[in-house]
């Protein structure tokens, strides 16, 4: 989870646009409230824990800013690392499937060839001392 | 830019429109060069209200309402978009299932080609902008049926933008007329379908089965230029009939294969659009256009009672007949989209652009996939009209009738007689006699060969013009006798019985 956020600040599109960062940071402090630190947590399932981990995450968000020192007026942003490659098509062919017995294996609970799921999403609750509920 | 069409609305608390056969939003005998008479009548409400003498009661100030579609058509291909798993309708549980349907580490996606030329024809059809460049974006959410946790989606460039899409409503006395409407496409992307939950609220578990996760889809965004649920069905039955005839979608909503999201809203005229909600859960066209009106008429009874409406997203019910929220706890949805990384851009040619010498097989060419659409309706329905000489009116139900239109060229084809006379008997009679007995064109007891025979008595005056006359009076007062006549004839010509003997027959009945 922690190299996907890094990543993610690192590639928050600069010149112009409004990533990542502006959200967290609009006076240039560096700190982080609870209130997006909950919203995190929430949205991605990350479970921050601890205050060095948002320090580490504060950190991260600041080495990203960084970029921001680079004038890219005029210039437009990449898209991927791939940009250049082709894209390779492939045929309308069926070549993969069959194979129900392998994947159910995967799962803790399956039903007669169904994966088991809890009835809906169970929402994170408040952090008010608890342990964020990890939904599996 | 095309504002969204404002529908007057009568006195009274209900949002009456003149109801033709339950529900339009157009006015009865109006003629259709009415246009400059509405925008006249709204510019004088906003300087001075009509009703000057009574207290405004409740209703009597007019809405509009706005109505925008989000079409999910399943691609009719082979095998998946991103995977080499098959495509079927129904199946053993997960038997359709590769490992990158179900999200195992290691699995990357792999574009399937004929899901692209799909999207290129679609586009192409609906008069769109094709991007030789577009990309693809990770939208991301928490469900069971989504075992990646993200959808791979065109959010920031799609494959095909500002199209049209032009369709017929009918109005006018009798619903005799048919007026044509455009609807703009705001674009057409290319995306993935989610697996499906089965919910077991015995057990409070969900039962997930991926055979559908990963199938592509093309997800079709009209702008928000309809006003009713009549124009919504009619676009979107127009938009079946378009991918039908291309082949890119069987495009069946009983089969989960077209499904439509509608957003809502209303507004005063003059005034700023109002809060809008997303009615979702929409699996038939005449839900869909039942959906949309109930909506429109809740929000509509809720702000003249100072209520609010809330952004959210309701699911119609059909048994009831009503939307119902379906509040999520979650609170307003961040889908933090993010580029596909393990795709490159998807870039498209065409004749100019060309680049010699490639592998055919790894480059699309637009031009040469415009060469190949075939008819489109509304070029068959033209083509009718010019063929056979009958109204567009004609047209349109011959097209919106399945397996009606491959009945009338079959019995075109086996007889004399002449088709205008063949286009009455088979929208009036045959396909009375089928809405009667509450009949689908391929269960008709009829065959094409029985009623060109029937046709062909009729040309060969073997049967008198005044025992067909008999036969229309008949039709106007007693449909029940059309069905023994249609089924006595169609004995009679069966056994090769003695013209003569049907004239009888039909004078017996018409006594």
């Amino acid at each position: 989870m922690w190299s996907r956020l890094v990543s993610l600040g690192l590639r928050a599109p600069v010149g112009g646009r409004q990533g990542f960062t502006s959200k967290v940071d609009p006076q240039g402090s560096g700190r982080i409230t609870a209130q997006v630190i909950e919203h995190l947590e929430r949205l991605a399932l990350v479970d921050f824990g601890s205050r060095e981990a948002v320090a580490r995450l504060e950190k991260a968000i600041a080495f990203a800013d960084r970029l921001r020192a680079v004038d890219t007026d005029g210039v437009e942003p990449m898209e991927s690392v791939l940009e250049d490659r082709c894209l390779y098509l492939r045929s309308d062919n069926v070549v993969e499937g069959n194979c129900a017995d392998e994947l159910l294996q995967n799962s803790h609970r399956v039903v007669e060839e169904y994966f088991v799921a809890p009835p809906g999403n169970i929402s994170l609750p408040k952090l008010d001392g608890q342990e964020p509920f990890r939904h599996s | 830019m095309a504002a969204p069409m404002l529908r007057w609305v009568g006195r009274g608390r209900r949002w009456t429109f003149a109801r033709v056969d339950g529900g339009s939003c157009h006015r009865r005998g109006a003629p259709t060069g009415s246009t400059s008479n509405r925008i006249r009548e709204q510019s004088s409400v906003a300087q001075q209200p009509l009703y000057t003498t009574q207290k405004p009661r409740k209703g009597e100030h007019k809405w509009a309402a706005v109505v925008g579609l989000e079409i999910h058509a399943q691609i009719s291909s082979n095998s998946k978009l991103f995977s080499g798993s098959q495509v079927r309708f129904s199946a053993p549980p997960n038997s359709l299932v590769s490992f990158f349907d179900a999200s195992l580490p290691g699995t990357l996606p792999v574009l399937n080609r004929r899901c692209v030329e799909a999207a290129v024809m679609t586009g192409l059809a609906l008069n769109c902008h094709i991007n030789k460049k577009s990309l693809f974006d990770r939208k991301h959410y928490f469900y069971a049926d989504l075992p990646a946790g993200y959808q791979i989606t065109q959010q920031r460039l799609p494959i095909a933008v500002n199209g049209s899409l032009t369709y017929g409503v009918c109005a006018g006395k009798k619903q005799s007329q048919v007026i044509p409407k455009t609807v703009r496409i705001k674009q057409i992307q290319l995306e993935q379908d989610s697996g499906k939950s089965l919910h077991d609220d015995l057990r409070s578990q969900t039962l997930i089965d991926l055979n559908r996760a990963g199938v592509g889809l093309l997800e079709v965004v009209l702008e928000p230029d309809l006003s009713c649920g009549e124009e919504a069905a009619a676009a979107v039955r127009e938009l079946q009939l378009i991918l039908q005839a291309l082949g890119t979608s069987q495009a069946n909503m009983a089969e989960g294969q077209l499904r439509v999201d509608a957003n809502i809203s209303v507004h005063h005229p003059g005034e700023p659009l109002g809060v809008r909600t997303e009615v979702k859960n929409l699996n038939s066209i005449r839900f869909l256009a039942k959906a949309i009106d109930y909506e429109i008429q809740r929000q509509i009874d809720e702000l003249e009672n100072g209520g609010e409406i809330l952004n959210e997203t309701r699911s119609f019910h059909h048994q009831l007949g009503y939307t119902m929220s379906m509040r999520d706890k979650e609170g307003k949805q961040d889908y933090r989209f993010m580029p596909e990384p393990n795709l490159p851009p998807l870039v498209l040619y065409d004749a100019t652009s060309l680049p010699a010498g490639a592998d055919p097989q790894q480059v699309i060419n637009i031009d040469q996939i415009r060469e190949t659409l075939p008819e489109l309706p509304s070029v068959t329905r033209e083509r009718l009209v010019q063929q056979y000489g009958m109204l567009l009116e004609h047209s349109f139900t011959l097209l919106n009738e399945v397996g009606l239109l491959e009945f009338f060229q079959n019995v075109i084809k086996e007889t004399r007689a002449e088709p205008k006379k063949v286009t009455s008997w088979v929208l009036n009679t045959f396909l009375g006699y089928l809405k009667q007995q509450n009949l689908a064109v391929s269960e008709s007891p009829v065959t094409p060969s029985a009623l060109a025979e029937l046709l062909d008595l009729l040309d060969s005056r073997a049967i008198s013009s005044a025992a067909a006359k008999q036969v229309m009076d008949l039709k106007e007062g007693n449909p029940r006798a059309i069905n023994k006549l249609i089924g006595l004839v169609r004995k009679a010509t069966q056994s090769r019985a003695d013209p003569a003997m049907i004239k009888e027959i039909l004078e017996k009945l018409s006594s």
